[in-house]
């Protein structure tokens, strides 16, 4: 019984079948979620007795969470270097290297420029500029995790990169602000 | 088998005979039911050939209740108990509605959803909704002959929970078991996708009469998956017609209107919007009840012109759902068009222009959301065949959070996340032997709890007394595959269950819905009890044959122990359900679910990794 019940508890990567790695096959990925999808959901159990329907749910939720956790980059580097023993602790650690925060606090203050003269094309560019920066940050994030194993330093650069997303997010919110 | 034959007639007893079911599209205007017959998915018509449903409640003075084409005929002539468009009111506050000094009903000032004071007494939005679906499941056992085995019912994808609460209980209220609260461009993508067997990105653009959903989906390989979705729950056709009615108004310098006046040319703004989807122009002549003349012509320009603010509306939430899912114009492969609004040419321009391809329009606008509804319905129902292996993986429209200190919202689940879901959050309490503390659930993008909507408010007491920050209360938000949400809370350290009372800000109790039902079944003469009793029977019934099938399949997971277990459950229940006996059936049924749990836990596990092994079978061959 313990095996049908540590299934359930495995971790994400062991769930979808995969080893665990940064960089992974985005594509086997979306096709083993949709395979155990397609097994677990509710609605493929939508006939089937309470106990089926309560597990499906539970099922459904485990797999979601895993895919969401997997699918994007930054979400899968936490998650894997926790598992590794390196928690990047994202929220309550904030060093960061002067240079780049310097190079981010002008990037926010192009933003800002840009929103408050309503210059959509002007943040559409910042945004691509950082989104090229972000993808080849990740493939470096790769290397250091699957490659040269150097958990703290990926944890460092997870942490750059989390600071990079929040400014793409509110480059988005801006975008709203602009557009709406 | 003979112990099976309970049914009544009109009730499906054979275990797999096909089961009545039906899809919903519950909307602002109009509202139809489909079903799925010999494969095709098909609109039901009304007994005069008519497939719509005017979204129209009126309340007359002799007690009746008139709904649809009838009810549309009085709203001139008594506009005050008269009501339509009641979708735009549904889980929404008094100060939530555009134009509320225009309408002509009498409000209740109450906290939470409004309420209006009718010739037939206080309704809320849930009861004049209930009434359209009662007519709606009326038609369709006609149509159909036979007791519905259950409905999926359609809703704006852009629907906070209050408002699929809200329709969840006008369903209930209506005598319907719903299968599933399904999102409108979802389903229309299911009838179209299915249809064309389409693989790609594809938007859809859903402009309906009061709501405006986009979601763009993915659709590969019979699965149908939502990357986001966004859109406005108050702007849709109505707003056009608004729009219209201000500018007879101006152009024609009229004096103040009486009810009767503002609802006529209301009714004479709709029309020259529909003529003007066919026709450069349209001729609006109307005499008043004030003796004034209204002698105009709008064209398609000055409509235009007119309504550009509100088209543009439109485009916002469209990019804001295109960098959500992290695509860009170019990827997407076809704009399907949904929503009778959709017909007006500036709609079809702006969508044109925006994705940078001809909008697709080849199902009907106004039935395509019905159709799909009743092809998940006919799934949802048990009604399998062959080649109905899709599945739709849907998300929630707007993120969930909780108030913390100073008025802000933290969120829980963000926004176009994958439903079902689940999310923890841990709090602890800020004073030294606090024993209760209050939580609000709101949903929202902004920061402010004040600009968020205010879900429910949950006061978690018997919090053993500790320092402040000692106890951890572990808060647990549940999104079901309805995109509703259940919240439960835990005191970690103590482990005890922390008590949970919910007050829904803009929803009903459970008091509440439980009043109207009673009321109900008293007014129509409807056995409670009887009607009770042949849902657990059906519902038992539904119970016995799962356990069957999943026995005939999977019999090998079992010890001999364990399969004389569940026997004797399954032959309990049985003999119960025959009986008239509602609380010994229920009794039985809990039994045998739990004596199912591990064997059910077993299959799935089993499904899960078979499903893992196809795969990795697929990845050995590439």
């Amino acid at each position: 019984m313990t095996t049908f019940d540590l299934d359930f508890a495995a971790d994400h990567f062991t769930l979808f079948g995969l080893s665990q790695a940064q960089s992974l096959d985005l594509e086997s990925l979306d096709n083993c979620f949709r395979a155990i999808q397609a097994r677990v959901h509710p609605d493929k159990h939508a006939h089937a007795g309470s106990s089926d329907q309560r597990l499906a749910m539970q099922w459904a939720t485990r797999v979601n969470e895993a895919y969401q956790t997997l699918k994007s980059p930054g979400g899968r580097a936490r998650y894997l270097l926790q598992l590794l023993g390196h928690d990047p602790r994202v929220d309550s650690n904030t060093a960061m290297p002067t240079e780049f925060l310097m190079k981010q606090m002008e990037l926010r203050e192009s933003v800002e420029d840009a929103r408050s003269a309503a210059d959509e094309e002007a943040l559409d560019q910042i945004r691509v500029h950082l989104l090229g920066e972000i993808k080849s940050e990740y493939q470096r994030l790769a290397e250091l995790i699957d490659v040269s194993k150097d958990y703290s330093a990926a944890a460092d650069l997870v942490r750059q990169l989390m600071f990079q997303e929040k400014l793409l997010n509110e480059i988005d919110d801006a975008l709203e602000a602009v557009t709406a | 088998m003979a112990l099976l034959q309970i049914a009544e007639p009109g009730e499906s007893a054979a275990p797999h005979e096909h089961r009545l079911a039906v899809g919903i599209d519950l909307g602002t205007t109009n509202s139809l039911v489909a079903t799925v017959r010999s494969g095709m998915s098909v609109v039901l018509n009304d007994s005069r050939g008519r497939p719509l449903l005017p979204s129209v409640v009126s309340y007359t003075a002799n007690g009746t209740v008139e709904v649809g084409y009838a009810a549309e005929a009085r709203q001139s002539i008594d506009p005050k108990n008269t009501i339509v468009s009641v979708k735009r009111f549904m889980g929404r506050g008094r100060r939530d509605i555009a134009h509320i000094e225009t309408l002509p009903y009498d409000f209740v000032d109450t906290e939470g959803m409004v309420k209006l004071k009718t010739i037939a007494g206080i309704k809320s939005p849930v009861e004049v909704s209930a009434e359209i679906l009662k007519t709606i499941r009326n038609r369709a056992e006609v149509s159909l002959g036979g007791e519905l085995t259950g409905a999926v019912i359609t809703v704006p994808a852009y629907f906070d929970d209050a408002q699929r609460q809200a329709t969840k209980d006008a369903a209930r209220l209506a005598g319907l078991n719903v299968l599933r609260l399904l999102n409108e461009p979802t389903a229309a993508a299911i009838a179209y996708g299915l249809d064309n067997s389409s693989e790609g990105i594809y938007a859809v653009f859903d402009l309906g009469g009061g709501t405006f959903d986009i979601s763009i989906l993915r659709l590969s390989k019979g699965v149908f998956e939502v990357m986001a979705t966004g859109g406005d729950s108050a702007l849709g056709g109505d707003d056009f017609d608004h729009r219209i009615f201000c500018w007879i108004i101006e152009q024609g310098k009229l004096a103040p209107l009486s009810l009767h006046d503002a609802r006529l040319l209301q009714v004479r703004a709709r029309e020259a919007k529909e003529q003007l989807s066919q026709h450069g122009q349209a001729p609006i002549t109307v005499k008043l009840g004030s003796g004034e003349y209204v002698d105009l012509m709008l064209t398609t320009e000055v409509f235009t012109e007119i309504t550009r603010t509100l088209v543009q509306k439109t485009v916002a939430p469209s990019k804001k759902a295109l960098r959500d899912a992290g695509l860009t114009v170019a990827e997407v492969r076809g704009v399907v068009m949904v929503g009778g609004s959709t017909r007006m040419p500036q709609i079809q321009h702006a969508v044109a222009e925006l994705f940078k391809q001809e909008p697709l329009n080849n199902l009907d606008p106004e039935k395509v959301v019905a159709l799909g509804a009743a092809i998940q319905a006919n799934l949802l129902a048990g009604n399998r065949a062959a080649g109905d292996d899709w599945l739709l993986l849907d998300v929630i429209p707007l993120s969930l959070g909780l108030e913390t200190m100073g008025g802000l919202v933290e969120k829980v689940i963000p926004r176009n996340s994958t439903i079902p879901i689940a999310r923890a959050q841990e709090f602890t309490t800020f004073k030294d032997g606090q024993t209760a503390m209050a939580i609000h659930v709101v949903q929202g993008e902004r920061e402010m709890v004040a600009d968020c909507r205010s879900l429910a408010r949950f006061e978690l007491l018997g919090i053993p007394p500790m320092v402040a920050g000692a106890a951890r209360i572990r808060v647990s938000f549940q999104v079901d595959a309805d995109g509703l949400l259940s919240v439960t809370a835990r005191e970690q350290t103590s482990g005890r269950e922390a008590r949970i009372e919910v007050k829904p800000s803009y929803g009903l109790g459970d008091d509440e819905i439980a009043g109207m039902l009673k009321e109900s079944f008293s007014r129509s003469g409807d056995d409670a009890f009887r009607r009770a009793l042949r849902e657990a029977q059906v519902e038992a019934q539904r119970l016995v044959e799962a356990t069957q099938s999943a026995l005939t399949a999977d019999a090998d997971l079992l010890s001999i122990l364990e399969r004389a277990h569940i026997d004797a459950a399954l032959t309990r229940l049985r003999a119960m359900m025959i009986g008239d006996d509602r609380r010994a059936i229920d009794g039985a049924m809990h039994a045998l679910s739990a004596a199912t749990n591990e064997f059910a836990a077993r299959r799935m596990n089993q499904s899960v990794q078979r499903a893992l092994a196809g795969r990795n079978v697929d990845q050995l061959s590439l």
